[in-house]
């Protein structure tokens, strides 16, 4: 199992994200794509949270992801323009969603577990597509950008420095994953663990596996989002294509390629999943024949993810 | 009073009726085993009394307060803990995190989000005991699905164990076992029973076994009471002998 102390693997990962606005313009990369990963990489993390440490799959996180997005978007367009407090609303959205949604769906388990939680995200695609007044609809919501953040004695230009923004993504997400690693160690994410294991263990152990599943379901909504709100934010923009349920099989492609069962695997996945659209597409339209084949080509040979064979690779 | 009461419970499968009309009462710090040839309804009456199923008709008592609809979490916290025919462990981690999970629960933290160092090294210190009591000290950091079929059910006994149930409920603890493992967990059964006064219901097959440990046995025969008493009772029964020992011997 992980051991989530700060260790090498750790290390590296933190120095590349936080030296990435340094070393991407190097490789033919450009500062937005990092920030992209980074919020890419909180989504899939989160969604990891349930899928990889509580052994539950949800196939609809793009509903809260979008509803974080839509709810940053609307607090800075109707409501009031400030970075932090458009965040806070818009994650509070997504959570407020998750918990009211979790419990009519939390005593599902496997394939019906998923197709509820598709069927209940795609009610929220709708409702942004066809309440054009509000959400814009089909066009998305534009005619609004991120405001710089004011701290008193300094101020955070997001708006115009992409570097600025990369790295208020940046710590944004390491408070979030942060978070996340911190309670996979307690006696909490231990029951977490437990009810992935093996649910009938735990329910006869006194744990009442329903309610810790609500638990996780709802941190985990939280931090997708969480990620919603950046993505709003990085693109000063959202569309109802953010809550769609293809974009909640993004999350899942990019965990289960990067590795679910490690810490970081989301992470790589992301990565690998966002630089090859962004390569692949520039070449052709059909990007994701390409990303498809890769993924089921991990899927047949690699099934820990990519990750797994470099742990493996380093074990042996 | 009595730890465990059943009051004429019955469960039905459809037309099946797994198990019919069946009252058993277990005394503090008795050991009662019960038996039964295959389908004799041993492990649905187990189930009933674990919570796994609710009774169609009947109730359970334990320690006087009605349980039958009770969830079998709510029955753990209540003192009930049980390991399961076919082992139930969490494979992928290791035996120390399998013990750790159940004291945690046991403990009243299992929805802390952190643990303070006083707590932290209190849990380390019961797990080390128990750890010890169930011979599993030195493989406390190999993962529990890599053990033999004998630690394997060690473990799960010492997690149902680091509940600190008054009752403890053993559905075939020495199923699958060679000679030396059966003797083994026997012992650490026997152990439990002695010296930690545990009360303990198992069911098994092993008749050795049975006879070595039980302070009184029940038979059940085909969802039905066939017989109760001690072990040399049983070994005279008449009728027990025909439905089930006979076929044995």
């Amino acid at each position: 199992m992980d051991k989530l102390n700060l260790r090498s693997g750790d290390i590296i990962v933190w120095l590349l994200l936080l030296s990435a606005p340094f070393w991407l313009p190097l490789m033919g990369g450009y500062i937005e794509l990092g920030s992209e990963v980074v919020v890419f990489a909180l989504a899939a993390m989160a969604l990891n949270f349930l899928l990889g440490y509580t052994g539950v799959l949800s196939f609809g996180h793009a509903a809260y992801f979008g509803l974080g997005a839509y709810g940053t978007a609307m607090t800075m367009k109707y409501l009031v323009e400030s970075t932090p407090l458009a965040i806070l609303i818009g994650t509070a959205v997504g959570a407020v969603a998750a918990a009211i949604i979790g419990p009519l769906i939390v005593r599902l388990r496997g394939v019906y577990f998923a197709m509820c939680t598709i069927a209940f995200g795609q009610v929220f695609y709708f409702i942004a597509f066809q309440w054009r007044d509000v959400t814009g609809g089909d066009d998305g919501l534009s005619a609004w950008h991120r405001m710089p953040i004011d701290f008193g004695f300094a101020q955070l230009d997001i708006l115009n420095s992409n570097k600025a923004f990369y790295y208020l993504t940046l710590a944004v997400f390491a408070l979030a994953v942060g978070f996340m690693a911190f309670l996979l160690r307690s006696p909490f994410g231990r029951t977490l663990l437990a009810i992935r294991e093996n649910e009938r263990r735990a329910r006869f152990l006194g744990i009442p596996v329903d309610r810790h599943i609500w638990l996780s379901w709802v941190i985990s909504c939280t931090m997708v989002s969480l990620a919603g709100a950046l993505y709003a934010l990085l693109n000063d923009f959202v569309d109802p294509r953010a809550l769609r349920w293809d974009q909640s099989g993004t999350f899942v492609i990019m965990t289960v390629l990067g590795g679910m069962r490690s810490f970081w695997g989301p992470l790589v996945g992301a990565a690998i999943f966002i630089v090859l659209r962004d390569y692949i597409s520039s070449h052709t339209e059909n990007w994701q024949s390409f990303v498809g084949l890769i993924f089921v080509l991990v899927v047949l040979f690699f099934p820990r993810g990519v990750l797994g064979i470099i742990r493996r690779k380093a074990a042996s | 009073m009595s730890l465990l009461q059943i009051e004429n419970v019955s469960k039905h499968f459809g037309s099946l009726i797994a198990v019919n009309d069946i009252s058993m009462t277990v005394e503090p710090g008795e050991l009662r085993a019960i038996i039964g040839p295959n389908g004799a309804g041993k492990t649905t009456f187990f189930n009933l009394i674990t919570g796994f199923f609710s009774p169609t008709s009947g109730r359970i008592l334990f320690d006087g307060h009605d349980i039958s609809g009770l969830l079998p979490a709510r029955r753990v916290w209540l003192g009930m803990a049980r390991t399961f025919q076919v082992t139930e462990v969490f494979p992928e981690l290791s035996v120390r995190e399998n013990l750790r999970i159940p004291v945690e629960v046991a403990s009243g933290l299992r929805l802390r989000p952190w643990l303070s160092a006083p707590d932290d090294v209190k849990i380390r210190d019961r797990v080390a005991e128990l750890l010890d009591m169930g011979g599993l000290t030195d493989k406390a950091g190999r993962q529990v699905g890599e053990l033999s079929h004998g630690d394997q059910r060690a473990t799960e006994i010492m997690m149902a164990l680091a509940l600190n149930p008054r009752l403890l409920l053993l559905d075939e603890p020495t199923a699958g076992m060679g000679d030396q493992e059966t003797y083994d967990i026997t012992q650490l059964i026997r152990r439990l029973h002695k010296e930690a006064k545990l009360t303990i219901v198992l069911i098994e097959h092993d008749m050795r076994v049975v006879f070595h440990l039980a302070d009184r046995i029940m038979v059940l025969d085909q969802g039905k009471f066939l017989a109760e008493g001690t072990p040399p009772e049983i070994a005279a029964n008449q009728a027990v002998q025909t439905a089930y020992l006979g076929q044995a011997a």
